[in-house]
């Protein structure tokens, strides 16, 4: 297995609920999508040419501040497991670490990470230069990516038309390239049924939402990835304004959508709440959608402050760590299909009760 | 609610639009909202991209001019049209100049636009000569067939910049 101790943080500090709105918004990621002129892109090329790509990018990236002490994985030379581990921590897109078991690895794939600010290789676009942080954060991490960008772009030729602006592989990313997106966690609005009108407005806005793995992802445990749909036509701070504007909107129906849960319906609430911690806390099998929607009763428990002590770091880190190449990892060894939700409330269990000894006997209990 | 556009068929979609902080809503009947390029959603894939590709040479006779461009290939990376339809993606730098037509065409259905206002590339590298802006002779190319494909809002805007250009 790969040793991600190698990352600084473990490229997992967008998980520390340290940013602005932490108690709403889990992480905030932009990406640009970037290709080389001289090259085909990725259904024409072959693995030949990729493997230019992959020199050449690597070679640019050595010479940046901003990717020059960076940690380089060769994706399509990783076990399967440790493509899953880093799928999980959102550093490879699905497309490029091909997940399941059997499925084809693209060959050429690279990743590089240095701080807060990643690389994939040859993925759908030959560049995906991303940046993630905790909470709502837009501007921040934009600037990350727009620093990784020009950086790159002094020593590379990008694909760039007069009027069309950045090429890519597909039209939908065409013009800026860019795809900001903010993980949300939205349980007020989808207890009060509010969260279909919601989102449909949305849609009518030029945004789109997914689930907790983006493209293709289902929504799970009430968190939903808000990002723009258009990449053309729009400079990129218009397009990232008009997203905050619309998140802050969202942050705040959300907030009020607790407070009429925790004025109409406090018992029902704090029983919704205290049940998913109590599940939590002392099941012995869970499965992943389980752990995800129970962890969301906690996290609305602990963002409303009926559920004392128990830190959004925690919660957050139960996101990744609960899933299956994790537990594989924290075991050493590949687990079987019966162990793994076996595993994973043994872990669930053991961070809420560090969650007490870190926060003292308060943490976690109910108040009389 | 009758169609806002003819205001005879009943109104089958109902268009939200900002312009400039303003909202309105219109209601359109099928014919008009195809005439604008918006789907109505009935046999049509659900994604702009997807009716895109889907309606891709559609009711072009195998002698349309349509029908042919979907066979000649790119000249650096002999990606097609055909292909595009199949995976869509474009092959390279070069298929956005060789597939003008239908690339513009697509890339205003999805955006809404297909003037790039944000970051200018700045490298060291100048953009390559292909990719400049289309020759004169290229645009009276593209204006014929975007009339035979009768696309004649892109026809217009085609004809301007010929104009600007002469």
């Amino acid at each position: 297995m790969i040793d991600l101790t190698l990352l600084p943080d473990g490229g997992m500090s967008w998980l520390d609920a340290s940013g602005p709105g932490s108690h709403l918004v889990v992480s905030t990621r932009v990406r640009l999508a970037r290709n080389l002129s001289r090259h085909r892109f990725a259904t024409r090329n072959d693995p030949a040419e990729r493997e230019i790509i992959l020199t050449e990018v690597q070679a640019a990236a050595a010479e940046t501040p901003g990717l020059g002490r960076a940690v380089r994985f060769r994706v399509d030379r990783l076990e399967l497991v440790d493509r899953q581990l880093l799928h999980e921590r959102h550093l490879v897109s699905r497309e490029l670490a091909a997940p399941e078991p059997g499925q084809r690895v693209r060959t050429g794939g690279g990743l590089l990470v240095q701080d807060q600010a990643s690389v994939l290789i040859n993925e759908e676009d030959h560049l995906r230069l991303q940046a993630l942080r905790s909470g709502f954060a837009l501007e921040e991490t934009w600037a990350v990516v727009a620093t990784l960008d020009a950086e790159l772009g002094q020593r590379l030729a990008f694909a760039f038309h007069p009027e069309f602006g950045y090429l890519t592989s597909c039209p939908t990313n065409v013009g800026t390239g860019l795809r900001a997106s903010v993980l949300v966690h939205l349980p007020g609005l989808v207890l009060t049924k509010e969260i279909n009108k919601i989102l449909q407005a949305l849609t009518q806005v030029g945004l789109t939402f997914r689930g907790l793995y983006g493209e293709g992802s289902e929504v799970v445990g009430n968190l939903f990835q808000l990002s723009n749909q258009t990449t053309l036509g729009k400079s990129e701070h218009e397009l990232l304004d008009q997203l905050g504007k619309l998140v802050r909107q969202v942050m705040e129906h959300e907030e009020r959508a607790r407070q009429i849960l925790l004025r109409d319906a406090t018992s029902i609430l704090e029983d919704k709440v205290w049940r998913a911690y109590g599940l939590l806390r002392y099941a012995r099998t869970l499965s992943f959608e389980e752990t995800m929607n129970l962890l969301s009763g906690v996290r609305l428990g602990v963002g409303v402050g009926l559920i004392p002590n128990v830190g959004m770091y925690a919660l957050n880190k139960l996101l990744v760590f609960t899933q299956q190449a994790h537990l594989a990892a924290a075991e050493g060894r590949n687990l079987t299909e019966d162990e793994i939700p076996v595993r994973r409330a043994a872990y669930v269990r053991r961070t809420l009760e560090e969650e007490v000894g870190r926060c003292g006997p308060s943490a976690g209990t109910p108040p009389t | 609610m009758k169609c806002s556009n003819c205001g005879e068929r009943e109104g089958v979609v109902s268009l939200t639009q900002i312009v400039e902080g303003d909202v309105r809503t219109v209601s359109l009947c099928a014919l008009c909202a195809g005439e604008k390029g918006i789907e109505t959603g009935v046999g049509i894939a659900d994604t702009p991209l997807g009716g895109f590709l889907a309606a891709l040479g559609e009711g072009a006779g195998p002698d349309t001019a349509l029908a042919a461009a979907l066979e000649s290939g790119c000249p650096a990376c002999g990606a097609t049209l055909r292909d595009f339809r199949e995976s869509g993606r474009v092959g390279c730098t070069e298929c956005y100049r060789a597939f003008d037509v239908p690339l513009r065409e697509l890339l205003r259905r999805l955006h809404g636009s297909t003037h790039h206002t944000g970051r200018r590339y700045a490298g060291t590298a100048p953009p390559p000569a292909a990719i400049a802006d289309a020759s004169a002779r290229d645009l009276r190319d593209q204006l014929r067939r975007a009339i035979e494909a009768e696309q004649f809002e892109l026809a217009a805007e085609l004809r301007d910049r010929l104009r600007d250009r002469e």
